[in-house]
């Protein structure tokens, strides 16, 4: 140690403003100063190798997720201003290999109640046992996997990024209003990629789809920006895809490998959907309804970039706190916490109704876009899919087939 | 021979003192379009800028101004012309604003930059801002003149300006994603619409504190489905309307009981709502279903509904 970066994020370059802020960080979290209060939330990250863009209009980010609880924050405290709270972010991002005890320890003592931790399963399960993570609230805001909502749900755990599972359901609800009831699986051969591929799995069989085919992506991971790289796969695409009839390829492939040479090579005539293609996700830069276009051109101005999934789950994260600290009056934690997991607190997140936590595993009820590569093509839930609660619970895993136990 | 016969009818029983227009901004369309009230028929659509949303009409009733929030402006349509003949500066992304009662100054919400724009009519020019929270949208003003209400969608707050020195006055906070705010006609009353929480909070505006909160049940549809967006008040100040966006309805409330009298079904997505000049009518513009939906109110009943265009948004009634 200390490996990690700690940096204050202010909202304005004034230097009265960064002593005042420090003086007040020494003091704790959460300050009165002539009636002005001011709220810090951690943010925990890693650093993490970006994969090679694909293709030459991909961006490589560096800094998504971070730049999301970033907005969060400019937003908390432009809400903040009218109300005497102020908001402030501490991050600390991990170096490779370094565990975050020691991030969580500094938290504790900066007496920091809320962090977005940007982490990855392992690290987010080992943060969530650290000492002092027991007085905090940490937001999963990177990792979709259902284990983290199952048997591995921890009660300092809220999750703003969609799972699995309810990215799945909201792909397998729009492909079966389409009538597309026939898919063709193809599955990468990573760890995530096999977890994706069983959410769909499980998907088609809740929603009624069919999976006609069902196979492995055995092919060697390629360049396909090489020169005449689009000879090899318009070869190699094909006979990958040579099997029988179907009406949708659905692609199982989270890091970005191969899925996005599958589009207009494939053997039949067919629509890509899943991790490329159609996909289905929490944010896309391509969705500008329910007022999206607002935050998108926050964002860009902010980052100088499109704002990705991990971006609006850190935003949902830092800004779910800032709702708890409006509608209560109050920046107490202890009240926060509690608040946020009300059947009360009703978040809006451009996606045209409120967002809240799901009590029995923590994980934020939210509609999941259906995304085309320039334009929105749908949202789930999906008309005609019903629920006795709120159709946003047809995502995901509901409360009667949940193994968690806070 | 029929047709002669209803257009004679027409003529007979609809004298022109009462000769009223709709007009319709039309979102995903960029016009405006033109709707005999009478008649119930679609004249003609005014070609405007890009991503028309808020309207209202001049003080002489001879203009309409038009917020185009793609294009950053707000457009000037001649009505007896039916064109637009000039356009004024607005900031960036207008979406609803309002005419002060002066005739000579609009105050518009810009949506990204969290500002009240104030534009001098005549001399085509912004003369001044106000700093209000993040993503302001709706805009009232008194009938006095002297307050301006501007909501803050993602601050959920309602924000009141002096309309002479452009100060802050307060700022009130209310339910999520608030969306239209509306004086009450004694100036008394303050009401605002959430969205996501689907509520309309009335506030005196003497003493700022919250007087009244509505909630709108709507049987068969859940509390999500139920969101308040555009508000009209009667002239008589008995009544006030309100749309409940994708619950497909226009609430109408007693505005002394604060208690929903009755529920009209409209077409998908009302935005916002209108009154005839004889408050015997009310109109909807319906985003989702591309018309607009005529309410006898005499009747209660909903009597026609009229294709007018894609998302149809602002609503404004005039000669």
């Amino acid at each position: 140690m200390p490996t990690s970066r700690i940096q204050h994020v202010l909202p304005g370059p004034s230097r009265i403003r960064l002593a005042l802020a420090f003086v007040m960080l020494l003091a704790g979290a959460v300050h009165g100063l002539a009636g002005q209060q001011t709220m810090v939330i951690g943010y925990l990250g890693e650093q993490r190798k970006p994969p090679p863009p694909l293709g030459p209009l991909d961006e490589v980010v560096i800094d998504d997720g971070l730049q999301g609880a970033r907005l969060g924050i400019a937003d908390d405290d432009t809400t903040g201003r009218f109300l005497g709270q102020n908001f402030r972010l501490q991050q600390v991002i991990l170096a490779p290999g370094e565990t975050p005890a020691e991030a969580v320890r500094q938290f504790a003592t900066a007496g920091i109640s809320f962090v977005v931790a940007d982490l990855d399963a392992a690290q987010l399960l080992q943060a969530s046992a650290a000492p002092g993570a027991e007085r905090m609230t940490l937001f999963n805001s990177r990792d979709p996997d259902d284990s983290l909502r199952q048997e591995g749900c921890r009660r300092n755990v809220l999750h703003t990024i969609p799972s699995r599972a309810m990215l799945a359901d909201a792909l397998a609800q729009y492909l079966v209003w389409k009538g597309w009831q026939h898919w063709f699986l193809l599955t990468g051969p990573h760890p995530g990629d096999q977890a994706m591929a069983s959410a769909f799995r499980r998907a088609a069989t809740r929603f009624g789809a069919r999976i006609t085919v069902d196979k492995p992506w055995t092919f060697r991971p390629a360049n396909g920006r090489a020169d005449t790289g689009h000879v090899t796969l318009q070869t190699e695409i094909p006979a990958a895809t040579q099997v029988g009839d179907y009406d949708v390829l659905v692609v199982a492939d989270e890091v970005d490998e191969f899925g996005a040479y599958l589009s207009g090579r494939t053997a039949l005539p067919r629509t890509v959907a899943g991790t490329q293609g159609l996909v289905a996700t929490g944010w896309s830069a391509v969705d500008e309804e329910w007022g999206a276009t607002q935050l998108q051109d926050r964002f860009r101005k902010q980052a100088g970039r499109w704002m990705l999934p991990s971006d609006y789950a850190a935003w949902l994260a830092v800004k779910s706190v800032g709702e708890a600290a409006t509608r209560l009056h109050s920046l107490d934690p202890a009240a926060i916490a509690k608040y946020l997991r009300s059947d009360d607190f009703l978040l809006a997140g451009f996606k045209g109704q409120g967002l809240s936590f799901r009590p029995w595993d923590g994980q934020m009820r939210q509609p999941i876009l259906i995304a085309g590569p320039r334009l929105l093509v749908s949202s789930s839930p999906q008309p005609g899919f019903l629920h006795q609660r709120t159709p946003l619970d047809t995502l995901g895993i509901d409360l009667e087939e949940s193994t968690c136990k806070l | 021979m029929q047709t002669l016969i209803a257009l004679v009818l027409v003529l007979i029983l609809v004298p022109p003192a009462v000769a009223e227009t709709i007009y319709v901004s039309n979102e995903q369309d960029n016009t405006v379009a033109v709707v005999d009230r009478a008649t119930m028929t679609l004249q003609s659509a005014i070609e405007v800028g890009r991503r028309p949303r808020g309207m209202a009409l001049s003080v002489d009733k001879k203009t309409l101004f038009v917020a185009e929030g793609d294009d950053n402006r707000i457009d000037v349509v001649d009505l007896a012309k039916r064109q637009v003949v000039g356009q004024l500066p607005s900031g960036a992304d207008p979406e609803f604003f309002v005419v002060h009662p002066d005739g000579k100054l609009i105050f518009v919400a810009n949506e990204n930059d969290n500002l009240v724009s104030v534009v001098d009519i005549a001399g085509a020019k912004i003369i001044g801002t106000v700093d209000v929270g993040v993503e302001p949208e709706g805009m009232a003003v008194s009938a006095d003149g002297r307050t301006v209400a501007c909501t803050s969608e993602t601050t959920s707050m309602v924000h009141l300006i002096d309309a002479g020195t452009l100060e802050l006055i307060d700022n009130l906070l209310v339910d999520t994603r608030p969306r239209a705010a509306a004086f009450s006609v004694d100036g008394k009353q303050l009401w605002v619409s959430s969205e996501i929480r689907g509520t309309v909070t009335v506030f005196d505006t003497a003493t700022r504190a919250q007087t009244g909160k509505i909630d709108f049940e709507v049987p068969g549809i859940r509390r999500e489905g139920v969101q308040a967006v555009g508000i009209e008040m009667s002239r008589d100040g008995a009544t006030a309307y309100v749309a409940l966006g994708p619950a497909n309805r226009i609430a109408e409330i007693d505005t002394k009981t604060f208690t929903v009298r009755r529920l009209y079904l409209v077409g998908q997505r009302p935005w916002h709502v209108a009154l005839s000049d004889d408050q015997k009518q009310l109109i909807s513009a319906n985003g989702n279903s591309g018309d607009i939906s005529f309410i006898d109110l005499e009747n209660q009943e909903v009597v026609k509904s009229l294709p007018v265009g894609r998302g149809p948004w602002g609503v404004v009634i005039g000669p």
